[in-house]
């Protein structure tokens, strides 16, 4: 079993003393080890420091009730150490030694299709371990200053064992600082990531603010301690399983809002609070006005929640020029996840959702989750390497022969695709000169911007895409002297891209650019 | 970066939403998202489908047609609606020619919100008008 915790260590014993590398991340959750992992693979010497004293990010702490909401399915059709698989685990980390592969389902006790958080933090320690990833623990970053060289421009990222100085950043250090609105009297409501033992609310009346994930996941576990449950935000509950998409309540944390529609006394309402206020007693009273009419409503209390979630705890980077946005104060983000006002500085893990892609439909990216993220950093990785480094990639020749073939496993199998759905593109270039070739896994945004790292030429990117209904389909964008168009293929019921009617689908999207190959 | 009571101060003085009580600026300020595009990042993209409506609460955005541009849209102008009405992928790029933000909302979800808010809907109409009037007026 993998250490959860680092020994206790001297400056001495720790790895990457202070001092300057080609690239410093920050972090030691998923985003930042993925990130880390892929880096060395890549031969991109980099140090790794983290305030915490141990792996795992905010599974060391979070889910509140000790559980994930993300899957890992043990059994399924296809063998646990193939790409393949990636598509039915959405916590484990990508690596290229099959024994390092699909580390989740063997540290689960079969009771859950869920892995506990405990599970989840001997996953990323075990990743941690077995790939040798070094990380140096208890070396917070506190401040960053930008320093012109002979060689360019440095960041100096400031720590109490000394500085760091880097080309490049990357930062994952989570969505994690706790956001708090400004309400008068919020100060009398307690954080989601303060909340209490549950039975501590035996019999007690709460105010939940908020109707997001956070919210639902209290009000679960509160159901059999609290007397009543009471959730408010202005907006109407959207659940996932309505949206379709990761945004929403999450079919795990629903019971509370069946227990509110069927009458049980959970109450769900749509208005703004207004202030929070000490009083009948020990009681608190909080004031809010409905969405629909505009009426007051005073409710009495024994504890507030605020379930409003976090904001990327950025330190000072908004100081050195990296613009932020929406609620979570997420970082503007490149295709690539660099800082859209800040270039050289990039950011790996939940925060990289700051770069949200195509969203068509409204569907957001999987960025703000493991399954997601893990694959942004791959793709980061190597495009730090080639782009600031000059680091070769590989791009395979595709034959004529297995263009078909090749589109139809893509779409059949890739977990890329799947995970990141209309976000990241798997692409084939198609130069008359050198023939098609494979150039890896694209953000789509960038493709079709045609800011992508494999260049402007006539191409092929491969997606599958969702529209809202529920449907998953894949879509072939072709670029041709620069223009990008898209071609949708009918959804498969059972989800089966490799069938003889969608093989015929792509064949006459294939031609399309085959003749364009012959003409030149 | 705004919060969402900042928000709803920018967006109570826009013609789109000037209609809307305070309960319902902050009902629609939860219920857009705000995104950030830097200079010369595409926003739409003509020709692509599963757009998004979009309101300026900060910046400037050029309207691109085939390479050309038709139009610039600034603090308070919306843009996306159309494609969303219709069903159809944007028939313009739409570019931020300085750095722009803009409130969100999912092309699946205008329907619900334009038919929740009439007077968003009203306004929204007033706007088309306004367009096409001068679209015939260019044209005559």
């Amino acid at each position: 079993m993998a250490e959860l915790r680092a020994s206790p260590s001297s400056a001495d014993d720790r790895p990457f003393p202070p001092g300057e590398y080609p690239v410093v991340v920050v972090g030691s959750g998923p985003g930042a080890i993925q990130v880390a992992y892929a880096l060395r693979r890549l031969g991109i010497d980099h140090a790794v420091i983290s305030a915490d004293p141990s792996p795992g990010g905010m599974f060391r702490r979070w889910p509140f009730f000790q559980r994930l909401l993300s899957w890992t399915k043990p059994y399924a059709p296809v063998d646990r150490t193939s790409r393949a698989y990636e598509r039915y685990d959405w916590n484990s980390l990508l690596a290229d030694e099959p024994e390092n592969r699909s580390l989740m389902p063997s540290l689960m006790d079969g009771t859950s299709y869920f892995p506990s958080r405990p599970e989840m933090e001997r996953n990323l320690a075990t990743f941690v371990e077995r790939t040798a990833t070094r990380i140096r623990y208890e070396c917070p970053w506190t401040a960053t200053r930008r320093e012109g060289g002979p060689e360019g421009e440095r960041f100096v990222l400031e720590t109490p064992d000394g500085e760091y100085r880097a080309q490049v950043a990357i930062f994952a250090v989570g969505v994690a600082e706790p956001n708090a609105p400004s309400t008068p009297g919020i100060e009398l409501s307690h954080h989601y990531s303060t909340v209490r033992p549950a039975e501590t609310y035996a019999g007690r009346r709460v105010f939940l603010i908020g109707k997001s994930v956070s919210a639902f996941e209290l009000a679960t576990g509160l159901l059999q301690w609290a007397r009543q449950l009471i959730l408010v935000s202005p907006s109407p509950v959207k659940l996932s399983v309505d949206t379709r998409s990761l945004v929403g309540v999450r079919a795990r944390y629903v019971q509370p809002y069946e227990d509110h529609v069927l009458g049980g006394g959970v109450a769900v309402l749509d208005a703004s609070i207004e202030a929070i206020e000490r009083g009948p007693g020990d009681a608190l009273t909080v004031r809010t006005r409905r969405s629909a009419d505009a009426s007051e409503l005073a409710i009495e209390v024994d504890d507030v929640i605020n379930a409003t979630g976090f904001v990327c705890p950025l330190v000072d980077l908004p100081t050195v020029g990296v613009t932020t946005f929406g609620q979570s104060r997420l970082p503007a983000q490149t295709p690539y996840w660099e800082s859209a006002s800040v270039p050289g500085i990039y950011f790996a893990g939940t925060i990289g959702q700051g770069s949200a892609g195509l969203k068509k439909h409204g569907l957001p990216s999987n960025s703000g989750a493991v399954h997601g993220a893990r694959y942004n950093a791959r793709v980061l990785a190597a495009h730090v390497a080639r782009t600031v480094f000059g680091r070769s990639v590989e791009r395979p020749p595709v034959t004529s022969a297995d263009l078909v073939p090749t589109v139809l496993s893509e779409l059949a199998t890739a977990p890329e695709l799947w995970h990141q759905r209309a976000y990241l593109a798997r692409v084939i270039s198609l130069d008359p000169g050198e023939g098609p070739r494979d150039e890896g896994i694209v953000p789509l945004a960038a493709f079709v911007d045609g800011l992508g790292d494999d260049g402007t030429a006539d191409a092929l990117a491969l997606t599958l895409e969702a529209d809202g209904t529920g449907t998953i389909y894949p879509v072939l964008y072709l670029r041709r002297e620069g223009r990008v168009e898209e071609r949708m293929i009918e959804p498969d019921p059972l989800l089966r891209f490799d069938t003889p009617a969608i093989q015929a689908r792509v064949v006459e999207i294939v031609d399309e650019v085959r003749s364009e190959i012959v003409r030149k | 970066m705004a919060s969402r009571d900042e928000i709803v101060d920018q967006i109570a003085s826009f013609a789109l939403f000037a209609d809307l009580t305070t309960p319902q600026l902050e009902r629609i300020a939860h219920m857009f998202e705000e995104e950030v595009h830097p200079e010369g990042e595409r926003v739409l993209r003509q020709g692509l489908s599963g757009s998004a409506f979009h309101v300026i609460l900060d910046g400037e955005a050029a309207v691109v047609i085939d390479g050309n541009q038709r139009a610039t849209l600034s603090r308070g102008d919306f843009f996306g609606e159309i494609s969303i009405l219709l069903g159809e992928a944007p028939g313009a790029d739409i570019v931020a020619s300085r750095e722009l933000r803009t409130l969100v909302l999912a092309g699946p979800q205008v329907k619900a919100v334009l038919l929740d808010n009439p007077p968003l809907m009203y306004r929204m109409l007033q706007a088309q008008a306004r367009r096409l009037r001068n679209a015939n007026r260019w044209r005559s």
